[in-house]
């Protein structure tokens, strides 16, 4: 079928893109949008590193630091992290399991575009009238004494945008249980899909805490009522409950597909199964199920008194266990392996000792009696530092290098990559690790600035420094993207040569179709089985037949955008007289949009047989 | 072999409070230099912590190293495949879990420990507790530091007998802050919804190397001058408290200005800051009326406003414009211009209320 190779015009494809329901194609939606995002908060970074160089600094004003850490903190976990985890989640999940797309695919396409307009839309508040300044955590009483509209911008994008993150979540649940591939059970998936499993549930059970306390803060600032008002009967520690009920699965939502990746890419360049297989995913399990027991050590110096603190406290050291059992795992794959150093091998190697170094200071902020002095100190700040960005940060990387050529059919530069890589390490540990000491001397978190005479000054200096190294490795990766999709040299099926999974056994990038036949799984890593036994590629569960693909639809885009309309006549209608009107407008959208969806039948389009014969070089050969 | 696995212990231990201290801050601010019961307890903790977790991470790293350097790839060889080792699998889930009970046990009792403020309930037939107690309410950005059973009001600069508990009421009156003597003790928030409790205890020796002057921080995000809601400590002997409190107590009146210029001031005062400062320290006035520090004592302080040198041009550029030196204050705006005849005299006037000879 040779239209579907032709080359199209840049109309095409960005009309293409707009409309995809192709879990691919919403990958690389993903990849962009979390990139560019990733980008902004990194630069936010910058600014604060910048600010806190010296003591009593006034590169930016007090007022504005407290914007830009709030919208660093943000757009990092909800806008970057979470966005950039869900393109390989897309990407790679379906290609692992031996479907042809995710469940359902409009509501793949629906996810993204929630995601994206809420993140403009908390973007938005630069320009009108300043970001939030709360931080990401937005405590009550001071998200609701904030004056101006960055709290709404706030409540308001995080909600569209967690809506989408959820309905991405239910997704990957229903594909992941009913479209894995015959042969594929569920002790025989890979390991990242089982996190994006796990990672899925927990998505499903924290995000409608997050959507209910920010109901009730849009409430509180928007329609006047008084949930977190104590004068008024209202209460602002069930904000922190909130908050936390979604806020530390969230931090699992993050790490762990993180874990998955890693998981992937030690067996990948050890040559090796992974060790523990089994423990692995019990691990998986228990993390994700003990996440949900722990959110209340946020709180350990709210006041909730001694016995609250003593079981939150050996409930969060409990999760130190399976992470432990995760740890060994993955070196035991590597003993007596074969191990090559690859660019994505050496972030999953940096990643052992960095997170290592993190996961033992979390234990040491568990234990509620010592918490009281790391809390809220720059020793916190250091801490899920080492975490997300040793842990998740590096995954991403390890991951953009990994499936880069799956996604785009293209190597990045192993040269440049490495440069990247130790750029980052060295600025990584230089800007963090003396961040530690830094909230044992006494340092606060979230000042924006200090003052001198309290021995902070050498040591925010180094931290400054270090934020350039890791700033100069993102330019560098930056660079080899362009150089890489520029010279466009094309890779075959498994380009690492030592795949081990499906998504190895077909072309990269995959056809739009995934599989021509849908494979037939015989055990653990199904690719490296089939290698080893002497053959080049899977065998077929089905005969060649018709394959069922659905159509490309607009609706997606445009039930987002009513949202995005309606959200600003929700935050202006106390001002504005066309408020309202606006709200309505956008609800229209929205709703007609979805009614439109609702009444309208869409069967899809099927391949035929003979045009899936005629290019027998892509998908799976028999 | 038991004694010298004993004695590698102790060395451990040694050596982690050795870096610990090398590297430890200032003392007067540092979690690392512990001057106090509460600080110590905590240190304690992370040294026990710090050492189990550095034998945690000596295990990984000696295993990392090798396989790091011992099975790179040297040929195309296919590795034997190994599903796992549950005897391996056995230990490094038994083994944590024993470390944890090790760390969880301390850690449980030293939380009920820090938490007991038994003593804050009792009263005596005054009505009153035999304790110390300490009122303490945040506000955007000054503290207010109110002592029932003396029945004194002080702002910005808690005074505090050393080798003592000192039992501390923690609420705040605008949004949510949060009270933290790092060298002293652990920090407790200050809510709008209800008070905490909790207690601290100064030690003498250690507050005599901090020059008996503890700085005390906010440490939860409060708004564009949270960096700048610094409070200072001073820890005194038993004695010198209770003549400090007594002095305290004694002023009834405003104190009357003694030289001309300090007179003017106190006019200027009297017009225009009275308003929201009070001079004298009885705790009559509703918390609501309280809107800034109380001055009774500010010619003792060591800071003005917390973050400022205690001179004259300090003060005078403060109340020029409070604005530049911590943004969002309260103060700002409300008092108009000021000549600087008027910022003379009200210096002169300012600089003069003390309650303490020197």
């Amino acid at each position: 079928m040779s239209t579907l190779a032709q080359k199209k015009g840049f109309g095409a494809v960005l009309w293409d893109y707009l409309t995809t329901v192709d879990h691919k194609k919403i990958a690389i939606l993903y990849l962009i949008a979390g990139g560019f995002f990733f980008l902004l908060g990194g630069l936010e970074a910058m600014f604060i590193r910048i600010q806190l160089a010296v003591p009593n600094n006034d590169f930016v004003s007090a007022g504005l630091y407290n914007e830009i850490l709030t919208m660093h903190g943000t757009t990092m976990i909800f806008l970057a992290a979470m966005p950039l985890i869900f393109a390989f989640m897309n990407a790679v999940m379906p290609l692992q399991i031996g479907a042809r797309d995710v469940a359902f695919p409009f509501l793949n396409s629906l996810g993204f575009w929630l995601f994206f307009f809420g993140g403009v839309f908390l973007n938005l508040s630069w320009f009108l009238g300043g970001a939030p300044d709360a931080g990401w955590t937005s405590y009550a009483s001071l998200s609701i004494a904030s004056e101006g509209h960055g709290i709404d911008f706030y409540a308001l994008g995080l909600q569209i945008s967690g809506a989408g993150t959820l309905i991405g979540g239910i997704n990957f649940l229903v594909t992941i249980i009913n479209m894995r591939a015959p042969g594929m059970t569920y002790m025989r998936m890979p390991l990242f899909t089982w996190t994006t499993f796990v990672t899925s549930a927990l998505i499903l059970f924290a995000f409608p805490a997050l959507t209910v306390g920010l109901f009730l803060l849009i409430f509180d600032r928007m329609f006047g009522s008084n949930f977190f008002d104590p004068a008024m009967g209202g209460n602002t520690i069930i904000w922190e409950h909130f908050f936390w009920i979604f806020g530390h699965p969230e931090v699992y939502i993050l790490v762990l597909p993180a874990f998955g990746i890693f998981s992937e890419i030690f067996a990948i360049f050890s040559r090796k199964r992974l060790f523990g297989y089994s423990s692995m995913v019990f691990a998986t399990v228990l993390i994700g199920f003990l996440g949900f027991m722990v959110w209340a050590h946020h709180m350990f110096t709210t006041g909730m008194g001694p016995i609250a603190n003593a079981i939150f406290a050996v409930a969060t050291m409990a999760i130190a266990v399976p992470t432990g059992i995760k740890i060994f795992n993955w070196l035991f794959t590597m003993w007596g392996g074969s191990i090559t150093f690859t660019t994505p091998m050496l972030w999953a190697i940096a990643f052992i000792p960095s997170f290592v170094a993190g996961g033992v200071t979390g234990v040491m902020l568990a234990s509620a009696a010592q918490d009281y002095q790391y809390h809220d100190s720059y020793f916190v700040v250091a801490h899920f530092h080492y975490v997300i960005v040793g842990g998740v940060v590096f995954a991403l990387f390890a991951g953009a290098h990994l499936y880069w050529p799956k996604m785009f059919g293209t190597m990045l530069s192993e040269f440049l990559g490495k440069i990247t890589f130790v750029l980052f390490f060295i600025g990584f540990h230089l800007t963090f690790f003396i961040q530690h000491f830094l909230g044992l001397w006494g340092m606060p978190r979230r000042i924006f600035t200090y003052l001198p005479g309290q021995g902070f000054d050498t040591s925010n200096m180094v931290s400054t420094v270090g934020a350039f190294f890791m700033a100069a490795a993102v330019i560098i990766l930056l660079i080899n993207v362009v150089i890489t999709s520029v010279k466009n040299e094309k890779v075959g099926n498994d380009p690492w040569g030592d795949g081990r999974t499906l998504e190895w056994a077909i072309p990269s990038p995959p056809p739009f179709y995934n599989f021509k036949q849908l494979p037939l799984v015989r055990g653990l890593d199904a690719y490296w089985l089939e290698k080893m036994e002497g053959k080049k590629g899977m065998s077929p569960a089905e005969p060649l037949g018709d394959i069922h693909m659905p159509n490309n639809s607009f609706v997606p885009f445009v039930i987002s955008f009513g949202l995005f309309v309606a959200a600003f006549g929700a935050m202006y209608h106390n001002e504005h007289s066309w408020g309202i009107p606006v709200l309505i407008v956008g609800m229209l959208i929205t709703l007609g949009s979805m009614f439109v969806r609702s009444v309208k039948d869409d069967h899809g389009y099927h391949i035929h047989k003979e045009d899936l014969e005629d290019n027998n070089d892509k998908g799976v050969k028999a | 072999m038991k004694r010298l696995a004993k004695w590698r212990l102790f060395s451990l231990f040694a050596m982690m409070a050795l870096i610990l201290s090398a590297c430890s801050g200032e003392p007067y601010l540092s979690t690392l230099k512990p001057a106090g019961e509460v600080a110590q307890t905590q240190f304690d903790l992370m040294v026990l912590s710090t050492v189990i977790m550095v034998g945690v991470i000596a295990v990984v790293t000696i295993i990392f190293f090798i396989v790091v350097f011992k099975f790179r790839r040297k040929d195309d060889r296919i590795p034997k495949q190994v599903e796992g080792s549950h005897k391996l699998e056995i230990i490094w889930t038994v083994i944590p879990i024993l470390l944890l009970l090790i760390l969880a046990v301390p850690t449980v009792s030293a939380t009920f420990k820090l938490a007991d403020v038994g003593p804050m309930e009792k009263k005596n037939e005054d009505g009153k507790t035999d304790a110390l107690v300490v009122n303490v309410r945040a506000n955007l950005y000054w503290w207010e530091f109110e002592y029932p059973n003396q029945e004194i009001i002080t702002g910005q600069e808690l005074v505090v007998p050393t080798d003592e508990k000192v039992y501390f009421n923690l609420i705040a009156s605008d949004v949510k802050h949060s009270f933290w003597i790092p060298a002293v003790g652990g920090k407790l928030d200050t809510n709008t919804d209800n008070v905490n409790k909790f207690w601290l205890k100064f030690d003498s020796e250690k507050a005599a190397d901090a020059d008996n002057l503890f700085y005390g921080k906010c440490a939860e995000l409060c708004g564009p001058s949270h960096a700048l809601m610094d409070f200072k400590v001073k820890a005194v002997p038993r004695d010198e408290f209770d003549q400090w409190a007594t002095a305290m107590a004694e002023v009834k009146e405003p104190k009357k200005a003694e030289t001309d210029l300090a007179q003017a001031g106190q006019e200027v005062f009297n017009n225009s800051c009275i308003g929201c400062h009070a001079v004298t320290p009885a705790n009559t006035a509703p918390e609501a009326a309280r809107l800034a520090p109380n001055l009774t004592n500010f010619g003792d302080r060591d800071r003005i406003a917390g973050v400022l040198d205690h001179t004259e041009d300090d003060l005078k550029d403060w109340l020029r414009d409070p604005e530049t030196f911590k943004p969002g204050n309260k103060m700002t705006g409300t008092y108009g211009e000021l000549s600087e005849e008027e910022l003379d005299a009200l210096t002169e006037y300012l600089m003069g209320l003390k309650v303490t000879e020197q």
